[in-house]
């Protein structure tokens, strides 16, 4: 096991490589950031201190290989914008998008799997057929739109909810949190739901194929046939069966919880990386880009591996290995 | 209309119950400011920015501070007057102190100067504005500033640099401006907190110099999109926004909880037009071929001015929120004429000139603009080529994202700037005409600091030899005038067209109200109780 | 479609055992299991006539929304059922700029349809390719090609194609390409994992035996039986790759202003939401609603009728 993932963990430090190596590239070849941050009326001496300033006088090739040999020190470059270490500034939001994506994630869960199992148990109640069509509209429903709408309806016609920002947080161990308080969880109510809606349809889907497969497999008939209540069935059989599946995949889909709540951050104001991206992207603030990739390549290997791992020790059938053969 | 008035009277109902509540909660001398754009930095010299100069406005002084009408007024000068054609006399003000408790005093003038214009990675300096100059002690509470030439604007370029202390602040790294230990300053508030892409918090300065501030606790929270402003203010969110959409003007001007305080911004909207080159990359002839360049003729941009009605854009574009323009600042601003009048909508003429010209039956063209930059850029692009078009100029629109737009507007890819017909934005940071004329009109010479922002490569020697004459010209009735000509032989040739200047909207909750700023910031001391 | 190849028939005995999604009922037992759910028929026909306004659109549309000469700010946020100076109808009114909304919705559904076909199709090829290619060689070129699929399943679409386009700039060429990067990998892994089961299937070998090429037996044999799965797969992806469009162009990377897709169109109302002006984003919102809704509905449908083993 332990060479399996020494193995993986260098994979994906070659593919960390290579991914810096063609944003770092390609971003160099949108725009002249020197024109986004000087003020017009400056003259040429003064513009083209900037640009020695920002490091932009110097070759690409010669920018890239400083930034990579710094990067290797966990140094990966400075904020245009803000002056400060991109690493740093990234960080500095990671807890709000975590705070965020683990909210949607726990939604997800906590309304998903008992709307699935009952639309997989009762198939053709009207009720079922309901929650399959919401589970449609939900994968539908782009998460922008459904954001405005949210905003629209609960803030400003019903006033029930603020619409955008963090609200109060509370400090623990130096990460500010903000569902702690009760301003913190109004803030977070919709921005959450909004991210969670499409995972709440994915896993009513899961589980509902799930349960539906499993009600024909011998074990629940066995089981029945023994007489055990429906609850135990359910409760017990059931349910450890299909959450493997339900398992890995929001595992697998934590990742893009972080990358849709760049468009939940934008809509909301929520101050988390994905806003800082969407920023940074209109800005042309360029080590924050190249940063926030890294970081985020960085974060989906350490959830695959772990992914992997907790699925083998769920499931003892899976070994760990290599796939593909 | 009837199904969206009725949650409308609902959202009225709500908010106003939201508001009580705040009332009792809340201390009334708490106000959170909704911004459009977030400062980077607290460290008033790392980038010479909007954002980050308004946040400077509140928690830093300079020597003269600009009020609502961008008038210098005394801050940490009491008074400024030349004692030689070439060396200014600042007296400083005295019993000043710093939020850290140390005494202010012609060393922290003198080390501010110096710090300003060297900050680490900063994208853009305040050099422009201290470069030329040699600053001098002459005992703690006097400094003479000393420049090889006569130089009249010495107040305008000193009074947009904020005054550090040289115990704390100018050694400070800009990390350290951002974490406070270094943010000292001697404004009207204090700095409390920087909580990156979500608020700023500033308390009240008790011990300051001039009017003492309103407010204990200032939240200022960036929210990006001009919508999400509106609902949070609706909301009970924050108490006041600036940079209201006109969109939404309509809608708040009806509702009772809201007040709305509007003024003028010392920003013209207008056109730049290329008369440098024969071909022109982005006009052709009618069905596509070459043609020599039709805008380097004064009739057809008098034509092209012609066809454009400002006051439909007026009130069909910016909903009332513009102020037709016939020159490069509105009225009331030093160094404006006094003869310009908006150029008259008349499309018959227009066909007329253009006929003249040998082009009776128009000829293609591309306008570029920007889509995220000035209020309703885009949409003010399109109308301006619905009218070209009427008037037999098939004109296209592109408008792009500013990332990309400035860089390729002012520099292509031969150097040159890359479109032929384009709408810019001006704001007057110096609050006087000189600004515009030595950016947008003079001839381009960036190693002069001349025609910086002139796209349009406009260039007439004697347009520019008024404007040398009156940058040296230290009397201001002399300087008024010279500035005024300059700006009238510039219309006269069409060197850019004015469309209109903007019309700002603040907006806050009943029982506040905002003073309207030419420069365009929300800052903390202009909201004020009714 | 390939009912009549004599070679296929001993799919039709296989498939119950072996469990495998191959189309090989005949069209007409797929057609009657299709409108087993009158909902499904109802989200086909919707999404027929949605196909038809895209392609019609410059000849239905009451105006031509991007003729400049004709749209006139004059008209500018007009509410619906407001008629022009000239007496034109604008039926679900005008936006910012005077365009009448229902020919920009058409012209808009025509962008964001072209787009998001332009890459299904795209990235079809492109992932097909890569799959028979990965299963027909398999050993070590199998094993790589796998782990890049892995490696790009495991990165959101979102994000593959926010940081394509922060890279490529706006564009409808580009917000292609980066759809296409973002989703090519789902098709390669749909057809490698079909066409695995067909390879090993005794007709496959025995049409090898007989000395049949390659090109011959990938294209005549193992590809027909993907097509199936590739239907299903190909819809929602397709549904994804609209969103996708919509969600970009909302965060104002993806298409410029001078093509206007549906999202572009919701962006740009947005900026009315609170002024009353609501029909401006509304109904670009419900048409891309709509269109999206209808084709995830026909893809579910599809995969239920397609996907034997649910079939009681």
């Amino acid at each position: 096991m332990s060479v399996f993932i020494l193995r993986r963990l260098l994979q994906s430090a070659l593919v960390m490589v290579a991914m810096a190596m063609i944003v770092f590239f390609g971003i160099h070849m949108v725009g002249d950031p020197v024109y986004m941050f000087v003020s017009p009326d400056m003259d040429q001496a003064d513009i083209d201190q900037v640009t020695r300033a920002l490091g932009l006088d110097r070759p690409i090739w010669e920018q890239f290989w400083a930034f990579m040999t710094s990067a290797i020190q966990g140094d990966l470059g400075r904020s245009f914008v803000f002056g400060e270490s991109a690493l740093g500034l990234i960080l500095q939001r990671m807890p709000a998008t975590l705070e965020l994506a683990f909210s949607a994630l726990l939604l997800a869960v906590v309304l998903g799997i008992p709307l699935g199992l009952y639309a997989g148990l009762y198939p053709d109640s009207k009720t079922s057929k309901t929650i399959m069509a919401g589970s449609i509209l939900g994968f539908s429903l782009p998460t922008f739109w459904v954001g405005i709408m949210m905003i629209m309806v609960f803030a400003v016609v019903l006033g029930w909810l603020p619409s955008t920002g963090r609200g109060d947080t509370v400090d623990v161990f130096g990460v500010k949190l903000s569902f702690l308080t009760l301003d913190g969880l109004r803030h977070l109510a919709l921005p959450a739901l909004n991210l969670a809606l499409l995972k709440i349809s994915l896993v009513i889907r899961l589980t509902r194929a799930g349960t539906r497969e499993a009600m024909l497999q011998d074990y629940i008939k066995f089981a029945r046939a023994k007489g055990l209540s429906r609850n135990r069935i359910v409760g017990v059989h059931l349910l450890k069966n299909i959450l493997i599946p339900v398992v890995t995949v929001l595992g697998l889909e934590f990742g893009s919880l972080v990358a849709f709540s760049v468009v939940t951050e934008t809509i909301f104001a929520w101050p988390g990386m994905g806003k800082l991206l969407i920023e940074s992207i209109q800005q042309l603030d360029r080590p924050v880009i190249v940063a926030y990739l890294m970081m985020i390549v960085f974060l989906f290997v350490i959830i695959n591996l772990l992914v992997d791992v907790v699925y083998s020790l769920l499931d003892p059938r899976v070994r760990l290995a290599d796939r593909g053969n | 209309m009837k199904s969206i008035k009725a949650p409308l009277v609902r959202a009225v109902f709500y908010a106003a119950c939201s508001t009580v509540a705040l009332a009792g909660t809340a201390a009334a001398e708490d106000i959170t400011i909704g911004v459009a754009s977030e400062a980077t930095s607290v460290d008033p010299h790392f980038h010479n920015l909007g954002p980050n100069n308004q946040l400077g406005f509140m928690i830093f002084d300079r020597l003269a501070n600009p009020d609502e009408r961008q008038n210098f007024k005394p801050g940490l000068a009491v008074s400024w007057e030349p004692v030689n054609p070439t060396t200014w006399e600042f007296k400083l003000r005295e019993g000043v102190t710093f939020h850290d408790g140390t005494a202010f005093n012609a060393d922290d003038v003198i080390c501010t100067f110096e710090r300003a214009p060297e900050v680490p990675n900063s994208p853009a300096s305040f050099s422009t504005y201290i470069k030329g100059k040699t600053f001098e002690k002459i005992d703690d509470y006097t400094v003479h500033v000393k420049t090889e030439e006569p130089y009249p604007l010495m107040v305008n370029d000193l009074g947009n640099i904020a005054i550090i202390s040289d115990e704390g602040g100018c050694n400070g790294t800009t990390e350290e401006f951002n974490s406070g230990v270094a943010s000292a300053g001697t404004g009207p508030f204090k700095f409390v907190e920087y909580v990156p892409g979500d608020r700023i918090v500033l308390e009240g300065n008790d011990d300051y110099w001039g009017d003492k501030p309103t407010w204990d606790t200032v939240t200022i929270k960036p929210i990006k999109s001009g919508p999400s402003r509106v609902a949070a203010l609706l909301a009970g969110d924050v108490d006041v926004i600036g940079g209201v959409p006109t969109t939404d003007i309509e809608t708040l001007k009806a509702r009772d909880d809201v007040t709305l305080s509007q003024g003028v911004s010392n920003r013209v909207i207008y056109l730049h037009i290329d008369q440098f080159r024969e071909n022109s990359p982005f006009v052709k002839a009618n069905g596509g071929g070459d043609i020599k360049n039709p805008l380097m003729d004064q009739k057809v941009r008098l034509a092209i001015s012609k066809a454009i009605s400002r006051e439909l854009i007026r009130d069909r574009v910016m909903e009332g929120l513009s102020i037709p323009a016939g020159q490069l600042l509105p009225e009331g601003f030093f160094g404006v004429s006094e003869n310009l009048e908006p150029e008259t909508y008349d499309p018959e003429a227009a066909k007329a000139l253009l006929a003249e010209a040998g082009l009776p039956d128009g000829f293609e063209l591309t306008i570029h603009g920007p889509n995220d930059r000035y209020v309703n850029d885009a949409k003010i692009v399109e109308g301006i080529a619905q009218m070209l078009n009427r008037v037999g100029i098939k004109a296209q629109v592109e408008t792009l994202p500013r990332s990309v737009y400035f860089s390729r507007a002012s520099r292509g890819a031969d150097g040159l700037p890359e479109f032929s017909l384009i709408l810019v934005g001006w704001g007057a940071g110096s609050g006087e005409a000189s600004s515009p004329l030595r950016a947008l009109i003079a001839t381009n010479n960036p190693d002069k600091g001349m025609g910086t922002a002139n796209r349009g490569r406009y260039s007439n020697p004697d347009v520019d030899a008024v404007i040398e004459e009156a940058l040296s010209e230290v009397d201001d009735a002399k300087r008024q005038d010279l500035l005024a000509k300059a700006t009238e032989m510039a219309i006269a040739d069409l060197a850019i067209i004015p469309i209109h200047y903007q019309v700002n909207t603040w907006a806050s909750r009943k029982g506040l109200s905002y003073i309207p700023r030419t420069d365009e910031y929300t800052v903390a001391y202009g909201v004020v109780k009714d | 479609m390939s009912a009549s190849d004599p070679v296929d028939t001993p799919t039709v005995t296989d498939t119950t055992e072996a469990q495998t999604a191959t189309v090989d009922t005949p069209l007409r037992r797929f057609l009657s299991d299709y409108c087993d759910s009158p909902l499904a028929v109802g989200a086909a026909v919707v999404l027929f006539l949605i196909i038809l306004i895209a392609i019609f659109a410059p000849w239905i549309s009451p105006q031509d929304p991007y003729d400049l000469a004709v749209v006139s700010i004059f008209d500018a946020r007009m509410p619906p059922g407001s008629y022009a100076m000239d007496g034109t109808p604008f039926l679900l009114g005008t936006d910012g700029a005077g365009r009448d909304l229902l020919s920009a919705i058409f012209y808009g559904l025509r962008i964001s349809l072209s787009v998001g076909v332009a890459a299904g199709i795209i990235a079809i090829i492109v992932g097909m390719s890569v799959g028979l290619a990965a299963a027909y060689a398999g050993g070590r070129t199998e094993n790589l090609i796998m782990r890049v699929v892995d490696l790009q399943l495991s990165l959101p679409a979102v994000l593959i194609a926010l940081i394509l386009l922060a890279i490529l700039g706006k564009g409808v060429d580009k917000i292609i390409i980066a759809l296409v990067v973002a989703q090519w990998a789902y098709y390669a892994r749909t057809v490698r994992a079909s066409a695995l089961v067909e390879r090993r299937r005794e007709y496959v070998e025995a049409a090898a035996c007989l000395g049949l090429g390659h090109a011959r037996i990938v294209f005549r044999h193992i590809l027909p039986n993907c097509i199936a799965p590739l239907i299903v797969v190909g819809t929602v992806q397709t549904a994804h790759a609209i969103a996708l469009e919509a969600t970009l162009s909302f965060l104002g990377v993806g298409l410029p202003p001078t093509e206007p897709s549906l999202g572009l169109l919701i962006a740009n109302g947005f900026d009315y939401m609170l002024s009353g002006k609501y029909w401006i984003a509304v109904f670009p919102g419900v048409a891309l609603l709509i269109t999206i809704v209808s084709i995830n509905m026909v893809g579910d449908q599809l995969r239920d009728v397609l996907n034997p083993r649910l079939q009681k």
